[in-house]
Order: C-alpha cells, then structure tokens, then sequence
C-alpha cells in the first residue's frame, strides 16, 4: 500500500518538462530547458539546477541567475519582536524611522545577503519596530519578505495551478474565464474519463487541456477549431503524457455545416488545399485519376513546376536548375505527406462526429456562443449535459431564447459564480477581495430527444407568450 | 447505466432520472413490472422505459409527458434522499478542482453523510482511481454502501464505519487528496495527514462556521500543511424573462401636429425587453472551503 522509494523516479523533475514557478500567489508556466535564462518576478536565473530535484521544491537564487535547493527552514524567530506595543498613539511618520538608506539597502543585496537577514537588518534599524502592535510588526514583516524573497518554487502543473496562473497573468487571453468557473464547466459538463467531448474554446487550450485532465487519456475530445488550426498553448503547459495526445482530435469549425449536411468528402484531397489550386487543377483533381491515386493537388502542383522549369529549359542542361527542382520535388513531397496527415486527422474527427453521439460539449470563446452553441449542439446525444461559458452575459440571454424555442433542451440555467477569499489569522480574520464579476456567465443545460410531431408548434410557444397578453391586457 | 460511464438505453435495473419539469426531478430504480407515479400519470417500467434510449419523451397514462435523464452526479445532487445535509454541485465542482482529482486519484472523505460528494468523485477518478470514504453513523454507511452498489460504483470506494476523528481513515500513506465535511475538522487533521502520500498532496474541509475554520487552519499550519486558503464561492442564477416597461405618455406633442397624419401614430404603450432577475431569495452561504498543500514529508 505505502509508496516505495522508486516512485520518486516520476516525481522528480526531468529536462524537458513543463513546470509552473511559484512565488507567493505568482506563478508562471516555463519549461525546462538547458542554459535558458528565465525572467520571473523581475529576477532572471537559469532552472538548470532544478534537473533531478523533486517537483515542488522551493529554490533560493543565487548570484549568476543560479539555483539552490532551499535548507530546511529556520523558523522565523529570529525576526520575532520581543516587544509590542499596543497602539499606534505615539508613532509619528516623519520618514526618518528607517536608519537604512536606500543605498545601504542595494549593498547589503549585493553582499548576497539572504532575504531573511535583510529583514533582520531592517526591523533592527526601525526605530519604530519595537512601538508596532505585534500585529503590525507581522504585516511588516510579511511586505518586507515579499519585497525581499528571493526563492521560487518549482511545481508540476496542474489544471487548478495553471487556471490561477492565467487569469492572474493574461485574463484576455482566456476571456476572462475565472478558475472557480472553469471548475463549475467541468463539472457541469460531467467530464469524465471515457466519454467523447467536444471543446470548442479560444482560451489558449487551458480549456481543453483542463477538459484533457479530467479525462485522464481515457475516451476522445475532439477540439473544434476556427481559423487555420487549433490553439494549444495552454495544453502544451500541462506536460501531459504522450498517449494523452492520441484521445485528441481536431475539426475545423468551416466544415460543420457540410458535415451536418452529410456533403463533406473527407476521402477526396485536402479542401483547403483544393480551395487554393488553381481552376485547371481543381478540374483535374475533380477528374477520376486513372494513374493510381497519386495525383494529388500536390503532385499537379509539381507537375506544373515541372513543366515550367521544362519549357525554360530548353538551350541546355543546367545542374543548378536540377538541384532546384530536386528540392521543389522533395519539399512537395513532404507536403503532401503533411496533407495526407491532415486529410486523415479530418477523416478521424468526421467518423467521431458523424455518429451525432458525443457525450458532452464545452464552449468558451471570444466569438457569439449562439451560432456555435445551436451548430454544435447537434453532434450530442440526447440526455448530455452542455456548458456554454460567455464573457457577457446577453449572448447567454440569446442563447437561452433560442434553445427555449427550439426545443430539444432541458435544466436550461443561466448562472455565474461569486468567489470570496479570506484571511484566517488569530484575531485578524476577514474577507481578503471581492471577487463579484468578471468571472463570466455560464449558460448549462440537457439535451433530449428531439419530439419531431411537436416541434413545428413549440416554435412560437414557451415562455413570454402569456405574460405579454396580460400586459396588453391591463393596457387596453 | 452507471454514474461513470454513459449508456444509450435504459436497462432493468438502472437509475434514471424522471424530469418533470423545471426544477422538478425524480430519480427511479428502473424494474421490469414496476410502476411509478407522476403528477402526469404512471409510468410503466417495463413499456415506458426498459429498451428506450436517455433522453426521450415518456408519454404517462393521463397524456402528460416527462423527460427520462441519465443519471449524473450533478442530477443526483439534486434528487438525491436526504440523509443529511448534503453538498451541493458549486461546493464541489470548486472541491474537485482544488483538490486536482482526475483519473487515478485516490481520495479520502469523511464523513460520507448522503453520498453528495462521493458520487461526484467517483465520477472523477474513475476508472483507476479509489475512495475511501468513512462515516461514523453506521445506518448511513450501510445506506451508502448499499447505493454505491446500486449504482455500479461499489469497486471504486470502501466505506468504513468509523469514527474519524479517532481512528482516522483506515488507510495511511496512500490518498491524493482528503475532503473533510464534519462538525470539528481539526481532530482530523491528522489523521488526513497520516493517509496521505509521501509525495504530499491536497486537503479540503469545509465548514459553516468561521470559528471552525479558524480551528482548522490552525491545525493545519500546526501539522506542516501549505498554501492554506480559505474561499467561499457562490451562485447566482440569473431568471431569464421577457419585461415589459410602459412608456410614459407625455401627451401629443405640439411640434409634430405639423404632419396632419401624425396623430394617427401612437406611440407604444409599452416596451419588452429581454433580461434577467436575480432570485428575490438565493443561497447567501453554504460554508466556508479551506484548502491546503501537504509537502512532500
């Protein structure tokens, strides 16, 4: 039952991995990588050090930018006042209580001075130190470390770390997504392992990589991307095993209407790629290929080159000329291969989305979640649950009328969340920041099965029929 | 059915949940020949629902309809009986995150009570993870027990009959993560520090009363334990509704009499608006979440 020694093997931090660093409530998402520097909390260093200590390891930084694992802590008595005063009736703030100057300060920093000692030096050149409550001396402290400390924390990433590292770095990037929302989506959402998920977000991956977590590698979420490719920076940072990345799929949002319209053909050539081709090559393409099935828009593509650098060819052999066309060839080549990649990964999401049978849908983005909500909705099961994040509320308002008229939908709920912490401290407990807002809206619900005699009269039914008659009622 | 897993058609044997309307839900124990009882009529197990898929429209004997749901954590919660108080889906979907489950996990809770939280953390660390749940009152652990089995989870929790605060988990050295729900949480502290993983972990309690938070961080910060937080986090649903402000009649406007036909036009009465309400009454507080990191020992 007990863990044996050799676990600590997975425990310990490797080049390569991707880490959170911590100081305080600051972190930020790093990998690491030999003899890079890396700036955090206006201090550069090197994790070089870092490599085979134990993840969650705190580190003090040395001069040079270098790492040392942190001793075991002294207790902070040393800068434990032994006097206190009572109140604050006979301190004067004549901005003479420090005996430091500021430039005593930078030379006991440059001595390499231990954030700690600078602390001690400073509460013993306090002519007010020793009047201070001891509740003020503590406060005086805890600023004093903050400006002072000198020490990171390494951590394995985790979707409850990184979630408060981006909404406390790069709120935007995330639309303003709050960690305590995004915990009410998975759970809303039932993410589990082994169902088939479908994400549709522009929160730089944290969305799905939290959705990938919960999921443990076990079933498939197939990411539903708009633009040119799927964004997954925020994957990245999660530094999931590599069989986590065989459950994600990708499926390009353009494709959903011919999808839903049964008229996409994932067996023909990349549509993109056809899209760009010229009307001669499309033509081509369009016709059956007698010679195999080599001649892809690629290969036409050559082709052309070929012909071109042909017909220019013509007053003598060239070497320079071959060389080129030998790397025009192979650089084709690899494209092509990349293409038949992406026309795969296309087939595979198409075949997972085809069945219409996923088992949840999550969308957090910039754009109106209405259009995206009511297209995607479509590839659920019935009796699935749905979560729609919005930064706004309005469009959720949108969202909720037009479900409520389409029918197909039940536990409809319109909701955000509030977020209170406090501080829990001797005598000194309180609610440390309102958090009420700027978190988002969530709009969740359940599909169920779509009544097909019902549907044509439910369209103008439902909700505000009867009031507006009882108001035109009174009225006139 | 299983509350970790997601079947298409109802069987015998499973829970589904009947929806009835907004806000209205029943779970039933599906049985080829029962019956059971709606306001819109009975509903007939073996017909109406074994071989039907989640999700579709049960006509009842009085033509009314309902909903058939598959079973969730988050639709258990709410239809769940009640044994005690119990957790709900705001509280625990923050406890999951903080406390990092995932598949895998291995998880301690104390005291089961009703079996809120434990389905939602079943669902969760399924299908390689474990709890081990333990509640001293011993006809609500066999009750839990038994639903455990119920709902074909039982191979993914132990619950022990026991009282926590004296003799902790039953399991030392082996949890991720410890959730504590009892009237006085620093007795167990540790105790949840004694289950843990060398490796460290996460802890959660959560209580009403702010003198009980105290306590606990207390014990908390006395047994080594980090990044200790306290949060509260609650919801606000927003009613959705259609409102119609009246319009103020100013009386004719003298300006406009320049158009003969101008008089003709009335201005609206009133105005509709898409928005939403806040509840008259809604939750104000359900307790205070208490977190923190146990470093590796």
């Amino acid at each position: 039952m007990a863990d044996n020694v050799e676990d600590d093997s997975l425990d310990r931090i490797k080049g390569g991995d991707y880490v959170v660093l911590k100081r305080g409530d600051i972190f930020k998402a790093v990998q690491i990588q030999p003899k890079k520097k890396v700036i955090f909390e206006k201090q550069w260093f090197f994790l070089d050090n870092s490599v085979g200590q134990l993840h969650g390891s705190t580190f003090e930084i040395a001069s040079g930018g270098i790492l040392q694992p942190q001793k075991p802590k002294d207790t902070e008595s040393s800068t434990d006042a032994k006097e206190a005063g009572t109140d604050n009736r006979n301190i004067v703030d004549d901005g003479k209580s420090q005996k430091l100057t500021r430039d005593d300060i930078e030379n006991l920093k440059e001595q390499g001075l231990k954030d700690q000692e600078i602390i001690q030096q400073l509460v013993e050149n306090s002519s007010t130190f020793s009047g201070k409550t001891k509740y003020a001396q503590a406060k005086y402290i805890n600023k004093k470390k903050k400006k002072y400390e000198n020490t990171v924390t390494i951590l394995k990433p985790s979707c409850r770390i990184l979630a408060m590292m981006y909404h406390g770095r790069e709120p935007g990037k995330i639309c303003h997504l709050r960690y305590d929302m995004l915990a009410q989506m998975l759970t809303l959402a039932n993410i589990h392992a082994g169902s088939k998920v479908l994400v549709f977000e522009t929160c730089a991956g944290l969305v799905l990589g939290s959705v990938m977590e919960r999921m443990g590698g076990y079933g498939s979420v197939i990411q539903m991307y708009p633009g040119g490719g799927p964004v997954r920076a925020g994957v990245e940072s999660f530094g999931f095993p590599a069989h986590f990345h065989d459950m994600l799929h990708e499926f390009p949002i353009c494709h959903v209407n011919a999808l839903l319209a049964g008229t996409l053909d994932t067996t023909a050539k990349d549509p993109d790629a056809v899209s760009n081709q010229s009307d001669m090559a499309a033509e081509e393409e369009q016709n059956p290929p007698k010679a195999e099935q080599t001649s892809s828009p690629e290969e036409i593509k050559t082709e052309e080159i070929k012909m071109e650098t042909n017909s220019g060819a013509d007053d003598g052999y060239d070497p320079a000329k071959e060389e080129r066309e030998k790397r025009i060839e192979a650089k084709a080549q690899e494209k092509k291969v990349k293409q038949e990649e992406k026309r795969k990964k296309l087939a595979s999401a198409a075949a997972l989305l085809e069945g219409r049978n996923a088992d949840g849908l999550v969308i957090a983005s910039r754009f109106h979640p209405c259009p995206v909500l009511m297209g995607l909705i479509k590839f659920l099961s019935p009796s699935r649950p749905f979560v729609v994040y919005s930064q706004y509320k309005e469009p959720l308002i949108e969202c909720y009328t037009k479900l409520k008229e389409l029918g197909g939908t039940v536990n409809l709920r319109l909701a955000d969340t509030w977020l209170r912490h406090y501080q829990v401290l001797p005598n000194r407990t309180h609610p440390l920041l309102l958090m009420s807002g700027g978190g988002g809206y969530l709009l969740s619900g359940t599909t169920v099965a779509v009544d097909r005699s019902n549907r044509a009269g439910s369209q103008r039914a439902e909700e505000p029929a009867p009031k507006r008659l009882k108001v035109e009622d009174t009225d006139g | 059915m299983s509350f970790v897993e997601y079947s298409d058609l109802i069987q015998d044997g499973d829970v589904a949940i009947v929806y009835l309307g907004h806000e209205s839900m029943m779970p039933v124990k599906v049985q080829q020949g029962a019956q059971t009882q709606t306001r819109y009529g009975v509903i007939r197990h073996s017909s109406d629902l074994i071989g039907q898929r989640y999700g579709s429209k049960v006509t009842c004997s009085k033509g009314g309809w309902v909903y058939v749901l598959h079973p969730t954590p988050e639709l258990w919660t709410v239809t769940l009986p009640h044994r005690t108080q119990i957790l709900y889906t705001t509280d625990i979907a923050t406890i999951t995150m903080m406390l990092e489950l995932k598949p895998g996990s291995v998880v301690c809770e104390s005291g089961t009570g009703s079996g809120s939280l434990s389905h939602a953390i079943l669902r969760s660390i399924a299908p390689s993870g474990h709890l081990h749940t333990v509640e001293f009152h011993q006809q609500r652990a066999e009750k839990a027990a038994e639903e455990f089995k119920e709902h074909h989870v039982d191979r993914l929790v132990t619950v022990r009959n026991q009282d926590v605060c004296k003799d902790g988990f039953g399991v030392t050295g082996v949890a991720d993560a410890v959730f504590l729900d009892i009237p006085s949480p620093w007795e167990a502290v540790g105790h949840a520090k004694a289950a843990m993983k060398r490796q460290g972990g996460r802890v959660s309690s959560f209580s009403p009363c702010i003198e009980q938070v105290q306590r606990t961080c207390e014990a908390l910060a006395d047994q080594g334990f980090e990044e200790i937080s306290t949060l509260e986090v609650l919801l606000r649903v927003h009613d959705v509704r259609t409102v119609y402000l009246p319009m103020p009649d100013f009386g004719p406007d003298p300006s406009s009499q320049t158009r003969p036909d101008a008089a003709e036009i009335k201005p609206p009465t009133s105005v509709a608006l898409k928005t939403t309400t806040l509840p008259r009454e809604t939750q104000g507080h359900t307790g205070y979440l208490t977190f923190a990191t146990k470093p590796r020992t």
